[in-house]
């Protein structure tokens, strides 16, 4: 998809005018926060486990390039192919090649994120292929021809009434007075629509949850079920994954797992967690004849080494923007691309550029309770405020803004400059809001005053007040 | 002044005190000023004011002008770093203090000691009064029903959760009924939330929500800016919920107008 | 410059200072010793205390668990699960021996082998083990085991020995290598796929409410063998 970054402020605008969209980001958080919290309590080490889970992560990081060349190894010997795509257009280039050479007329696919990022779908449509998703959520999203608003609940924007408009405006083989006011109905419906494309399709996409170096194995974690008739049914095995999904053993898969389902959905696990490695053996009985890894950077090695590696870490989990109050404010297609929350804060600007999504690392108010819930303890506010600083040092922000920073950081360097100036302009200020004891409207303060009163000052300076007497002196006049 | 070495489980017996008041309490509501050094006097230190202080300089750090924080950083050191502690009546500059301003001057070889040596001494008004001094205090009854918002850094950099609702529990009258949400970032954010007036009101308005449904009279917090702007919203809403900050409580210094209120003397 | 030289070049500009050796030394025992990290508590079960935290675990998720005493209990079983369930009295079975060594002629159900088709209704295989610590099956696919029984027919019904039964994740890890040890040939040990299953199929991608059966079973029925073997597998 196109990114819309640049409108974020439009963006959340808009989302926050929806009431319908209001409804579905107040269930998601209230009920995502929950499940977390209840899944945790039955889980006393969870703590020590996210501690494992990112020492796992930090030391792949650090020695990430030759855990590619032993996975890519592994992967040969199991009989597969990987292929390393520097961008999202190589890569969607040798997936289309893939799917060409065995003469692929439908693909069916299981959510991948890095599908969205590489905007498969749109690309297979334009050149002949076509893309069918399988996961409810993405498939209902499919047929919007919408973004996903969450990264692991794809249409978690929309509520019941949307999804039946949508079915019937897609299914027009089916009877328009059938009845589907039970969300059954709508689930039966997708099911028997979609049972029949991945019996007839030619290749299965997939993700990757991790890579795994041992053995060569992706690793796909979901719940529907649709991954595993996308990957077992037709002939060929697509998996895209970016780079840093890699990880060294089973063993640290299995420590990663236990952190990963428990911070998104509330799962201990989730119901099918999958390795496959390598294409059906010569005595199998089903399973693709072909494997193929596309490998994709798009951006991910500049991070490598910098104040964001630890982003890198990212398990995909969605727990940031299940207990983030700016996207329970605004949802995930404000964010203006595929990623959203405080994750794709940070992601965002370090695969497209900074430049190009100035506003998301500055629209949070560095609560940190995304750090707090992050399985894999990545310090997302300090990588929010690192964005800030490389913004800042680009003259990337707003003049104004500049401007104003500028000069109250020359005062507050300079204590008597500070005192000359902020002391009178108290004063003043709280002789005239002395009779309300707010500001409904105050010049250059709309950023305030829109939503909210400003409280007026209560007078001269705590400082200037403090230092005029003894302190009981200044207690006593305080009713003067 | 003379540097004392002295850890947070064993303070002197008088300490001496440096309190930096911040910039909101400074210029916007002094009571608060004058309820620490109160609190603090009574627990028995003794407390200076330097007049050198302006600001912990979040403003220019969080917009990522990371010079310019330095500069200010090396201002709140050399004017505070004498003292046996820093007391700020705020989490989100306490938490500059003691978490922030090592991380900015990290890489400066005659810098970063001072600044971790100011971190491990600075302690936010409520937490050094419970963790450190563990003060007795007896602050006057209050008739009232309150309930307290978790102020983020306080909360979250700070470990600040129930220090205040033990120092509150010793206020004759005053019940304390929490809310669904005390943990939830109300929206202020320094400048996000005149940078994004939008969000920010959204966020408040479900703090606003959530306090007006405890059914409480007065709102407490630990952090005048986050107080400013959920009072600023009640007021817009047209609320009678009052705000104060934790301090004017603890230090019986109610007479003043709650936050945003009329005096009433002069209205 | 290909793709993989380019990533790889970038990669190791952004990560090696100085070592490289000790880089390589690192990576290489990290993946010969196969370190396993925290392991919960409710992973330690062995025994009958596995084998009843495993079913706890798995009725938690929605699955049902019978227990027989023995393989010829099994075909009653599964004939008694489909009656109860209103259900055809036929199943897609894996050409599994262990599941074919089960006396299915005592009962009226019609058995298919292979892999599964569209029009199954039910399907059964024989897991390779569990994991009591989430109430987590584990298959394996082969030439007696195809991959697709277990997800195309919208009920599964799963055959478990006891003795199966393991506490944690890491300890099939440990079962796979040992059991499998060169099974695909040059040390390799892993089948094309590894499913590990916790309940029937289900979606909350609808106003975040949660319905079972969407893509894959909409049942999934465990039949417990208790084998007479009480020596859970601990590795």
């Amino acid at each position: 998809m196109e990114t819309q970054t640049r409108r974020f402020k439009q963006n959340a605008r808009e989302a926050m005018a929806d009431g319908q969209l209001a409804q579905a980001l107040t269930r998601l958080g209230e009920g995502f926060p929950l499940r977390r919290a209840e899944a945790i309590d039955r889980l006393p080490e969870f703590d020590q486990l996210r501690d494992a889970a990112k020492a796992i992560k930090d030391h792949t990081l650090a020695h990430l390039d030759l855990y590619l060349e032993q996975y890519e190894s592994k992967v040969k010997e199991a009989g597969g192919h990987v292929h390393w795509c520097r961008t999202g257009q190589d890569a969607r280039e040798k997936i289309l090649e893939i799917c060409r050479t065995v003469g692929a007329k439908t693909v069916t696919k299981s959510k991948s994120m890095i599908g969205e990022e590489i905007a498969i779908n749109d690309f297979l449509e334009e050149n002949g292929v076509a893309p069918i998703e399988t996961d409810l959520g993405e498939y209902i999203i499919q047929l919007r021809k919408e973004p996903p608003s969450h990264i692991i609940a794809p249409a978690v924007h929309l509520n019941k009434g949307q999804v039946e408009d949508t079915f019937r405006k897609a299914h027009t083989n089916l009877d328009p007075a059938r009845n589907l006011d039970d969300p059954k109905s709508l689930l039966e419906e997708a099911r028997v629509e979609l049972r029949e494309k991945f019996l007839h399709a030619d290749v299965g996409l997939t993700g990757a949850n991790f890579l795994i170096a041992e053995t060569g194995t992706n690793v796909l974690v979901t719940n529907e079920g649709n991954a595993d008739l996308t990957y077992s049914l037709p002939r060929v095995h697509i998996v895209i994954a970016s780079l840093e999904k890699v990880i060294p053993t089973l063993e640290d898969t299995a420590t990663v797992l236990r952190v990963l389902a428990r911070s998104g959905t509330g799962q201990d696990i989730t119901v099918y967690t999958t390795f496959c490695t390598g294409p059906k053996r010569p005595d199998d009985l089903d399973g693709p004849d072909e494997y193929h890894v596309i490998l994709l950077d798009n951006g991910r090695t500049e991070l490598v080494g910098t104040e964001f590696q630890e982003m890198l870490r990212c398990i995909r989990c969605g727990s940031c923007l299940n207990h983030c109050p700016v996207y329970h404010a605004i949802g995930g297609h404000a964010y203006g691309w595929v990623y959203s929350g405080p994750m794709g804060a940070v992601l965002i600007p370090g695969l497209i550029g900074i430049h190009e999504a100035g506003d998301l690392p500055n629209a949070s108010t560095l609560c940190g309770k995304c750090e707090t819930v992050c399985p894999m303890r990545i310090p997302l506010p300090k990588m929010l405020r690192a964005w800030r600083e490389r913004q800042y040092q680009r003259k990337g922000n707003s003049a104004a803004g500049r401007w104003s920073l500028q000069l109250w950081a020359a005062l507050a360097k300079r204590p008597k400059l500070y005192r000359a100036v902020t002391g009178p302009l108290m004063t003043a200020l709280a002789i005239f809001g002395r009779k309300r004891g707010r500001f409904k409207w105050l010049p250059l303060a709309g950023g305030w005053t829109g939503p909210r009163d400003l409280p007026a000052p209560q007078g001269d300076s705590f400082i200037a007040q403090y230092h005029k007497g003894p302190v009981g002196a200044v207690v006593r006049s305080k009713g003067q | 002044m003379t540097e004392h070495s002295s850890s947070p489980s064993n303070p002197p017996a008088s300490p001496n005190v440096g309190l930096f008041a911040t910039c909101l309490v400074d210029l916007m509501r002094p009571s608060v000023g004058f309820a620490t050094v109160k609190l603090l006097e009574d627990a028995g230190c003794r407390v200076s004011v330097p007049e050198a202080q302006t600001c912990c300089g979040q403003p220019a750090y969080n917009s990522g002008d990371s010079a310019d924080a330095r500069d200010i950083a090396k201002n709140v050191i050399q004017v505070f770093e004498g003292f046996d502690y820093v007391v700020a009546p705020s989490g989100s500059c306490a938490g500059m203090l003691s978490h922030h301003y090592p991380h900015l001057l990290k890489d400066d070889a005659a810098w970063k000691p001072r600044a971790e040596a100011l971190a491990a001494k600075t302690f936010e008004l409520v937490a050094f009064l419970t963790d450190v001094l563990q003060a007795e205090i007896s602050p006057p009854d209050l008739d009232v029903t309150a309930t307290y918002h978790d102020s983020c850094s306080g909360l979250r950099e700070l470990g600040i959760k129930s220090q205040p609702r033990a120092l509150l529990g010793k206020v004759g009258g005053l019940r304390l009924v929490e809310g669904d949400i005390p943990e939830t970032c109300c929206g202020f954010g320094g400048l996000f939330c005149v940078k994004y007036p939008d969000i920010s009101e959204r966020m408040v308005d479900a703090k606003a929500d959530d306090i007006l449904a405890t059914g409480a009279d007065l709102l407490l917090a630990g952090d005048l800016g986050c107080l400013m702007n959920m009072a600023g919203r009640l007021k817009r809403r047209g609320a009678r919920v009052e705000a104060r900050h934790v301090a004017e409580v603890l230090a019986g210094m109610t007479d003043r107008p709650a936050i945003g209120e009329a005096d009433e003397d002069t209205a | 410059m290909s793709g993989r030289e380019q990533i790889l070049g970038d990669l190791r500009a952004a990560l090696t200072q100085s070592n490289d050796g000790a880089r390589r030394a690192a990576v290489a025992k990290r993946l010969m010793t196969k370190a396993r990290h925290v392991i919960p508590a409710r992973g330690k079960d062995a025994g009958p205390a596995a084998t009843d935290r495993f079913q706890a675990e798995a009725e938690r998720v929605q699955a049902t668990v019978a227990r027989v005493a023995s393989l010829d209990d099994l075909p009653g079983a599964v004939a008694d699960y489909l009656a109860a369930q209103n259900m055809p009295a036929a199943v897609r079975m894996t050409p599994d021996p262990r599941l074919r060594a089960a006396p299915w002629d005592t009962t009226a159900i019609t058995i298919a082998e292979g892999p599964a088709q569209g029009e199954d209704t039910a399907g059964v295989s024989h897991a390779f083990g569990a994991v009591a610590e989430t109430g987590s099956l584990v298959f394996l696919s082969g030439p007696e085991s195809p991959t697709t029984v277990n997800f195309l027919p919208p009920v599964h019904i799963a055959v478990l020995r006891a003795s199966d039964i393991s506490g944690c994740f890491e300890d099939i890890w440990s079962r796979l290598r040992a059991d499998r040890q060169n099974a695909e040939g040059a040390g390799r040990f892993m089948p094309r796929t590894v499913n590990w299953i916790t309940g029937p199929s289900r979606t909350a991608d609808i106003e975040l409410v949660l319905f079972l059966g969407i893509h894959g079973p909409k049942h999934l029925h465990i039949v417990i063998v208790d084998d007479g073997d009480d020596g859970g597998q601990t590795g």
